[in-house]
């Protein structure tokens, strides 16, 4: 965690104060579509109401998150992780557990600000286990162990009744509710989880230009070199767990409070495929493409439904569309649909001459 | 311990671990005539090699199989059965756990065949298995045979394997992530197809009439007060199940270690390139394997609709089933999927019946221990 800790000191406050200096640190700051996105997401809850706030753009910046730490382990670490989601849950189970909720005989009954860095610490221990064990093999294993140890978490929880409750989960999960306000009411709500969403795309992209962050891509285009160099290789690819552990924590307290419920279902095996659809789908090379496809993944899923049962359909095939998505994405884009977008832009600037040299770069 | 004394370095200078000393073998013990005897020989001198690098943790091997067999066949001890049960019911669990075992080697040999082939993580296996299944139960309910449910799931499962050969992976041969990729998209589309077809019910698939009823076993749970063994009673069709599948691994490991497509199969996971180099035609062979590959999962889908049942997730089940097999038997190694089957087996059963909310753990702390200490999994390779 050493590695980690000074990359999110420095996330947001100085860079508006010297603009042209950071400029080229935070290519945010020069492009208007970024600065129109973020005052259209502060001012979101006057456009919104309830259901919108919460259930799409809400869950959307929640599972952004999820997919974000899977997103910084993939895309500069090159470990295809599928245990992001387990991480949440875990997070979400340890609130639930030594926080307050409708089971006295297995929550402990702390405060939130007690149980939240429990179940903070805690998470980002076993999602730093869990990633000490994959990195003991190499590249395509790791997709192998991660996602046995997300499947073995979600029989466990659906197996053990002294802890996790069984296949009921533990319901009815108290939220923070202090100087007056109620945090899981709508607007506070969501300005906390974008607060925290905001955090964590910054501090993301902080370390990816960070010592840290150039040594963890270093390590995934050539861990020989790397080595070589005299850098511990596994070192730096488990304290990169560690940071896209605390990521996934933090987003795994976020889904508690929003659903003020957990049960096996929250970290079921297709649940933690969605994270990985999700950052396949928008793009798994910059920071942004996790928050782009959860608003697509959460969209489909919300509206599939209708849309099917409208033109005709079987409403109940959504995971069909889910997956027919994702596998036209996988066969034709290798960077979700940012990387389409960015292909189809270049192209009408360009014209479809020479587009095959430049896509492989892009 | 000695280990690294015991490396053999060949002219080459490369130093050769302790799989590749067992393919020098063969050699050393060419004037024996029999090829079988030569290979037991084999095996016998890797062994005698293993417990001479590793000589404690054979020992602790050694003596756990020793407790183990000494608790099947003895006759427990009162203060024994006070303390951890009737023997009825461990033996019971170390059955169920060495069939379960036979279970899962049908499905994770496929797994690790492809994957040590074509370096493909089929995270579609499971749909697989759970589709071999389904056509099992629609053919055994149309025809009312169990046996020709076995050979249509084999050859439906496997063909579709071949056109996701064909159609899928020969697109994107060498890139082993995207690969991965697809497989897990198209197991959500097999898996949404399925539910769209079969719904949400069990299915269990009949058990044909002349292997209804148990068997009894030469194994005496408790002596009666007259001084008479009772004997264990056994459903047979799950030792015959059990018994299909040693068959189907041993078919396996000669076809692999006998003939010459098993050969060249056997090039193909050492070494893909030099292979295609050769002039041997490599995509049929990708074919062949990973029709191979489906069709023992097809079988084993129509095993286990016998053995439990088939719904939807048991996909998944039988993925991390798979999974975990592969990881703690090796990657890519056929004895050690037979071996990682049989641990993993035994440790759900025994762990389901002594440690009933704990038993998953049971199994992933194997899966942990096994990559602690030997990452490569128990009898991988590399």
């Amino acid at each position: 965690m050493s590695l980690i800790q000074p990359a999110e000191l420095p996330v947001v406050t100085p860079a508006g104060a010297a603009r042209p200096s950071t400029a080229g640190t935070w290519p945010e700051f020069d492009n208007p579509a970024a600065w129109i996105v973020a005052a259209i997401l502060l001012i979101m809850p006057l456009i919104a109401n309830g259901f919108f706030l919460i259930e799409i753009f809400g869950t959307t910046l929640i599972l952004g998150i999820i997919a974000l730490s899977l997103m910084f382990l993939a895309g500069y670490g090159g470990m295809v992780s599928l245990m992001q989601l387990t991480i949440a849950g875990f997070a979400g189970y340890m609130y639930a557990v030594f926080g307050v909720s409708g089971h006295p005989n297995i929550s402990l009954g702390w405060p939130w600000w007690l149980a939240t860095p429990m179940a903070l610490a805690l998470a980002t221990l076993f999602g730093t286990l869990g990633g000490a064990l994959a990195v003991r093999t190499e590249g395509i294993y790791t997709i192998m162990i991660t996602l046995a140890i997300g499947a073995a978490f979600y029989y466990f929880t659906n197996q053990n009744w002294a802890i996790f409750n069984g296949h009921t989960g533990i319901n009815n999960v108290a939220t923070p509710h202090f100087w007056g306000v109620d945090w899981r009411s709508d607007i506070p709500f969501y300005y906390v989880v974008l607060a925290v969403a905001a955090l964590c795309y910054f501090a993301v992209e902080y370390l990816a230009r960070a010592p840290f962050g150039l040594a963890l891509q270093g390590v995934r285009d050539n861990p020989r070199r790397i080595a070589a160099l005299g850098f511990n290789v596994n070192a730096h690819r488990v304290a990169a767990y560690a940071f896209a552990s605390f990521l996934a924590a933090l987003a795994g307290i976020l889904q508690v409070w929003n659903y003020r419920q957990i049960s096996p279902g929250s970290v079921g095996v297709e649940r933690g495929i969605d994270i990985l659809i999700i950052a396949i789908v928008g793009g798994i090379k910059r920071p942004v493409g996790p928050f782009i496809g959860a608003l697509i993944f959460v969209i489909l899923r919300t509206f599939a439904l209708d849309f099917l049962v409208k033109i005709g359909l079987d409403g109940n095939r959504f995971r069909l569309l889910i997956g027919l998505g994702f596998l036209a994405i996988v066969f034709w884009s290798s960077d979700g649909v940012i990387g389409l977008w960015e292909s189809w832009r270049r192209r009408i600037r360009t014209g479809a001459s020479g587009l095959r040299g430049k896509q492989s770069h892009g | 311990m000695g280990r690294r004394d015991a490396k053999i370095i060949a002219p080459s200078g490369r130093t050769h671990d302790d799989g590749e000393a067992r393919s020098l073998v063969p050699g050393a013990c060419a004037p024996f005539k029999a090829a079988a005897y030569c290979y037991l020989y084999g095996e016998a001198v890797f062994v005698t090699r293993l417990i001479e690098r590793h000589p404690v943790w054979a020992l602790i091997v050694i003596l756990a199989i020793a407790v183990l067999l000494w608790l099947i066949f003895a006759i427990w001890p009162p203060g024994l059965e006070e303390a951890i049960g009737r023997k009825k019911v461990f033996l019971n669990a170390v059955f169920n756990g060495i069939t379960l075992g036979g279970l899962y080697f049908l499905v994770a040999s496929g797994f690790t065949l492809i994957f040590g082939l074509m370096r493909n993580v089929n995270l579609a296996h499971g749909s697989l298995y759970l589709f071999g299944g389904y056509v099992g139960y629609a053919i055994s309910v149309w025809t009312g045979s169990w046996i020709l449910s076995f050979i249509v799931a084999f050859v439906s499962v496997a063909l579709v394997g071949v056109l996701l050969q064909i159609i899928v992976f020969r697109r994107m041969e060498g890139q082993e992530l995207r690969q991965t990729m697809v497989t897990i998209g198209l197991s959500i589309v097999f898996a949404d197809l399925m539910l769209w077809a079969f719904g949400g019910d069990f299915y269990q698939i009949q058990t044909p009439s002349w292997l209804i009823g148990p068997v009894e076993m030469p194994l005496a749970t408790a002596v009666r007060s007259s001084g008479e063994p009772i004997y264990l009673q056994y459903p047979i069709v799950r030792l015959v199940i059990f018994a299909a599948s040693v068959v189907i691994g041993i078919a396996m490991w000669l076809a692999l270690n006998r003939t010459r497509i098993g050969m060249i199969i056997r090039a193909g996971v050492d070494d893909r390139d030099i292979l295609a180099a050769t002039g041997v035609q490599i995509q049929l062979i990708f074919v062949l394997v990973f029709a191979l590959g489906a069709g023992l999962a097809g079988i084993a889908g129509v095993v286990g609709g016998t053995f439990q049942s088939i719904s939807p997730g048991e996909d998944t089940r039988f993925l991390l089933a798979s999974l975990v097999v592969v990881i703690v038997g090796g990657m890519g190694s056929i004895p050690g999927a037979a071996l990682g089957a049989l641990i993993i087996g035994l440790a759900e059963q025994l762990g389901s019946v002594y440690i009933p909310t704990y038993a998953i753990v049971v199994t992933f702390l194997i899966m942990v221990v096994v990559l602690a200490l030997r990452p490569q999994g128990l009898l991988a390779r590399r």
